[in-house]
């Protein structure tokens, strides 16, 4: 029987590494000085070795991968589903599999994929519609024939009988059962901007980042709306930092265990259902502010992909893959609780510093770049200091 | 633009009304008398003396002494002594019944009810009802899992496959299937279950060819423990797949199923058929599936249903609901004929007319419309369902022969629904005993194609096939509105242009016509309960009845949705040209069709290409001749077709 993907397996062996580290706070913004101060009084070496360290086992064109440009990635069990430019890559029993619109793929570039976890389909978004991948058969849905809002769908995800799709004009929802397509745009949602780039969907609540308006929050219950919007405005100064969503060109979100995480082009925000917080490059691990793509593991522990390589933080501490952006070599930078960075030994790194998509499988990473996809096998826990 | 309307559509009618004769019109003077004494209720077809049992499933109890007989019409389960054939018990069930299954234990039968979306739980041990579940929209076939968890139930509506708890009747999930997903089949090991589907999947790419491409079915493969689905058998070239069975060591699998020649050049019977009856095999002991014909050289094996392999894999029983008939395969002599000779590059000898006296053991005479059959464990009894007859045919298998004939209680008279009802299903009428009208209209429905009916030229006045539910008050008929009544589109023009064979006699027609009219509109399922209407279809019906375009413009009234597709049946039975003719149509103008089950009837347009609603806006509507709509948003289009979804 297949593994599948499981986000509890991963916080299970975070919370081992954590463990050690003190470091994982029960919210980050329930009790800021009680966590920094048990973090301060760890030593200098607990924050790498909390950290996950990885071998990367990188797939281009080369071994098989349909094209190097990899747009997203999903686990299913021991199946790998990377979303390229030029198709749609199944990786199963070390064997590529493309399809592509020969095979009814609505379109070559796959910006976006969801697993069913219930029937096992996959949901793809593509440059030219929506496609449901099942059992080899492949569905497509499109503005033309179906009640699809537009083509370009740069988000999905499944949730219960509906699937969510984020398309660049608004989002719109399929429910399976009734075959009923509903859309949601500036006539019927406070969006002001209808690009809809990321959506996260859980049985209470769905998220949906919207490149310029924000973050939009729908209650199933109830077939409300939220917004949470920039308190600065559309300006890149941060003058309410911790106050709200830190800009609103939100690019990604992701919603685990109630918490939201959520990325933008000018920084991160985590979001608990009370309390925000903001993560910039200048007080934060993030090797930059643009984000293309975050995935929560759970309320505490988060993924970030960045312009600028591939970032992890545990709750207090903080972990970059990448190649180097001056030499290409691989490198592991970390920085704990109290700022202080460092950099542990590497032997292999992501594809390429451009991050797209990160998935889950098992203790592994597999990661979506612009330049081939990345599996980030989990390495036994060493004991380096930080340099 | 506004459409033009036709304005002397009688003249057209007129021509072929002098065609039919003096009975025909006397059939169709005394229409209203005649259909004084017939009542469709909701469900299937009944006549206003009885109701028919209309068996159309069978099994046999594990211990082999019961025989249920799944009863469509009366709408309950027979149980019979599988000895003495006494009636031992009759099961009141849900509405119109299609499919039934023991559980694991053989102390539950389980029947799905179309008509109310039920599954009725028979207790075997009290044969009595002990619960109804409702399940998914029309479920038709049925199975529990060898562990007796979960029950999966085919969906023929929305196509798909519902998980059910075995325990509760909670649905867990729904896997997606075929379109028109009908029959399941469990693996002899348990591990799998195989569907089958009724109408040919949408095309998944839209092409130059557009409605001219090749149907495709499938048969959808399940793992049992995971309940997902693994694996799709495509079965190219395969528009309508019913029963399926497996071998008692589980290497071999087969399905019935229709090979339409619905593309040109194959398109008449005079040109060399409208059909190939075919079975698929699959599994170890072919290889790659492999399709092969069931038709001889100048007698057709009409209508494949229900299968049914011997217990010691000698024999392979086919049921024939067209031909009124049951073929006997020798398996080992097909399995030689399979392996011996050089397989096409496609998989299939269906053209291989001669391919069938390879295998052949038996063509045994059965009573009208025969469907679902089971086989005693020893494989010494056949017992086959006589749908239209109301019998059980106990075949002697040792002998290949009708034994007896089992009656089952009911109207010893044959009324003139039932007659015509027999005669919609038996292909007796046409050449080589090819098709009858069930072929293309299965179960009274429709097949999902497009034909080039008439031989005008190859490829001129390709149509799409339409549903028969509720038909009986919009005449003119076909696409072009050409038929100005149902006897002469039923009569003459059938003749002519399907049957290349004999005539109906009058009293024939007359049954005939009566039973197409009296076919009902199933249930609507995107209605909800108590006439109530979701916001979206409020708004739909709103931009549906509108009189003025989004931008205060009035619309033209011929250019209205209500207008042209106005009355009860969604039809004004005018003629109009909205935009869609192509080159290789001879005329522009098209009878108005009905909305009826609008949402179960695609593709869309007169010659099918449209796959889906959206598209007869998004695509064929450039000039807003199909009314004035490319003025809507997509909001505004969805709310439209959900609207139409409740017709």
């Amino acid at each position: 029987m297949k593994k599948r993907a499981n986000t509890s397996v991963w916080g299970l062996t975070l919370l081992a590494f954590s463990i050690a580290a003190l470091a994982r706070p029960q919210g980050l913004s329930e009790s800021r000085t009680a966590a920094q101060r048990l973090r301060s009084e760890q030593p200098r070496s607990a924050a790498s070795q909390g950290l996950p360290h990885f071998r990367f086992e990188n797939f281009t064109t080369a071994n098989g991968l349909p094209d190097d440009r990899v747009y997203a990635v999903l686990v299913d069990g021991d199946r790998i589903w990377a979303g390229t430019n030029n198709g749609l890559g199944l990786y199963d029993h070390g064997k590529w599999t493309t399809y592509t619109t020969k095979d009814g793929l609505a379109h070559r570039a796959v910006l976006s994929l969801a697993l069913d976890k219930r029937t096992g389909d996959v949901w793809a978004g593509t440059m030219g519609g929506l496609s449901r991948i099942s059992g080899g058969r492949i569905v497509s849905y499109t503005q033309l024939n179906s009640g699809l809002s537009n083509d370009v769908v740069y988000g999905v995800a499944v949730e219960g009988d509906n699937v969510w799709v984020a398309t660049a004009a608004g989002a719109c929802r399929l429910n399976l059962r009734t075959g009923e397509w509903s859309l949601y745009n500036e006539r019927n949602t406070p969006m002001v901007e209808i690009w809809v780039y990321g959506v996260s969907a859980a049985a209470d609540k769905v998220y949906f980042a919207v490149w310029g308006s924000g973050l939009l929050e729908y209650n199933q219950k109830t077939a409300g709306w939220d917004k949470y919007e920039d308190p600065d405005g559309e300006t890149e100064l941060v003058l309410f930092k911790d106050q709200g969503l830190i800009h609103d060109i939100v690019s990604s979100v992701s919603y685990v265990d109630g918490v939201v995480w959520a990325a933008t082009y000018f920084g991160d925000s985590r979001y608990d259902g009370r309390y925000w917080h903001n993560f910039l490059t200048k007080d934060s691990g993030l090797p930059s502010n643009f984000t293309n793509f975050v995935k929560g593991v759970d309320a505490n522990h988060a993924w970030f992909c960045t312009d600028k390589g591939l970032a992890y933080y545990d709750g207090a501490n903080w972990a970059v893959y990448r190649p180097s952006l001056t030499t290409g070599k691989p490198e592991m930078l970390i920085r704990d609780a109290k700022g202080r960075e460092g950099q542990v030994p590497a032997a292999t790194a992501p594809a390429h510093n451009y991050i797209l998509g990160i998935d889950f499988q098992g203790s592994d990473i597999w990661v979506a770049t612009a330049k081939g996809l990345s599996h980030g096998i989990l390495q036994p826990q060493r004991s380096e200091a930080m340099k | 633009m506004s459409r033009r309307c036709m304005s002397d559509s009688a003249h057209c009618g007129a021509i072929f009304a002098l065609a039919c004769g003096a009975a025909l019109l006397f059939v169709v003077a005394m229409w209203p008398a005649v259909h004084g004494v017939v009542h469709a209720e909701a469900g299937a077809v009944k006549d206003g003396s009885a109701d028919y049992a209309s068996p159309l499933e069978l099994l046999l109890s594990p211990d082999g002494t019961r025989l249920y007989v799944l009863c469509q019409q009366s709408e309950e389960v027979r149980v019979l002594d599988a000895a003495t054939y006494a009636p031992i018990e009759s099961i009141t069930v849900g509405r119109v019944p299609r499919g039934m299954a023991l559980s694991a234990s053989g102390d539950r039968l389980f029947v799905t009810n179309t008509w109310d979306d039920t599954l009725s739980i028979v207790n075997t041990r009290t044969l009595a009802v002990d619960a109804t579940w409702q399940v998914g929209a029309e479920p038709s076939g049925v199975v529990e899992d060898r562990e007796g968890t979960r029950v999966f139930v085919a969906n023929r509506i929305s196509g798909d496959i519902a998980v059910l708890d075995a325990q509760t009747g909670a649905e867990e999930k729904r896997l997606l299937a075929g379109r028109g997903a009908s029959y399941l089949a469990l693996s002899p090991d348990g591990r799998r279950i195989y569907a089958t589907h009724i109408y040919p999947n949408p095309a998944p790419l839209r092409t130059g060819l557009e409605n001219r491409t090749p149907p495709a079915s499938e048969i959808t493969v399940i793992n049992t423990q995971r309940a997902e689905v693994v694996d799709r058998i495509p079965l190219p070239s395969i528009a309508g797949v019913f029963h399926l069975a497996l071998s008692a060591d589980g290497r071999l699998g087969m399905v019935a199923e229709f090979h339409p020649k619905n593309l040109v050049p194959l398109a008449h019977l005079e040109h060399g058929g409208g059909f190939a009856y075919t079975l698929t095999l699959f599994g170890a002991d072919v290889g790659k599936p492999v399709e092969i014909p069931l038709d001889e050289m100048e007698r057709y094996a009409s209508q494949p249903f229900g299968v049914a392999i011997a217990p010691d894999k000698s024999r392979l029983y086919v049921t024939l609901a067209g031909s009124e008939a049951v073929l006997v395969i020798d398996i080992p002599r097909l399995l030689h004929f399979v392996h011996a000779r050089p397989r096409p590059a496609s998989g299939s000898f269906a053209e291989d007319l001669a391919a069938s006296g390879k295998y052949f053991a038996a063509r045994i005479p059965v009573g009208h419309n025969p469907r679902g059959l089971a086989l005693s464990s020893d494989g010494r009894r056949l017992f086959v369902a006589n749908r239209l007859d109301d019998t059980i045919s106990v075949i002697d298998t040792r002998a290949n022969r009708v034994a007896s004939t089992i009656a089952l209680a009911g109207p010893k008279t044959v009324s003139t629904l039932r007659r015509g009802e027999q005669t919609f299903y038996s292909a007796r009428y046409s050449f080589q005993g090819q098709i009858s009208c069930s072929s293309c209209h299965i179960d009274s429905t429709f097949d999902g194609l497009q034909w080039d009916l008439e031989p005008d030229g190859f490829g001129i006045d390709i149509v799409d096939n339409k549903m028969l539910e509720d038909i009986k008050d919009i005449a003119p008929y076909k696409w072009n509105g050409g038929n100005p009544n149902l006897p002469t589109e039923c009569g003459p023009r059938t003749e002519k242009y399907f049957w290349r064979s004999e005539n109906y006699d009058n009293l024939q027609l007359t049954d005939l016509v009566l039973y197409i009219r009296s076919l009902p509109a199933r249930p609507n399922r995107s209605r909800l309960p108590g006439n109530e209407t979701t916001p979206a279809q409020e708004r739909g019906e709103a931009i549906f009845q509108r009189t003025v375009d989004r931008f205060g413009k009035p619309i033209p009234e011929t250019n209205r949705c209500s207008y042209c597709h106005s009355g009860p049946h969604g039809t004004n039975q005018k003629l109009f040209d909205v935009g869609t003719r192509k080159p290789t149509d001879s005329g522009g103008l098209l009878k108005t069709p009905q909305l009826t089950n609008i949402a179960l009837t695609g593709p869309y347009l007169h010659d099918g290409s449209a796959r889906t609603l959206e598209e007869i806006w998004t695509i064929y509507n450039p000039e807003d001749k199909h009314g004035r709509t490319n003025d809507l948003t997509k909001d505004e289009l969805n709310d439209l077709i959900e609207y139409l979804r409740t017709r």
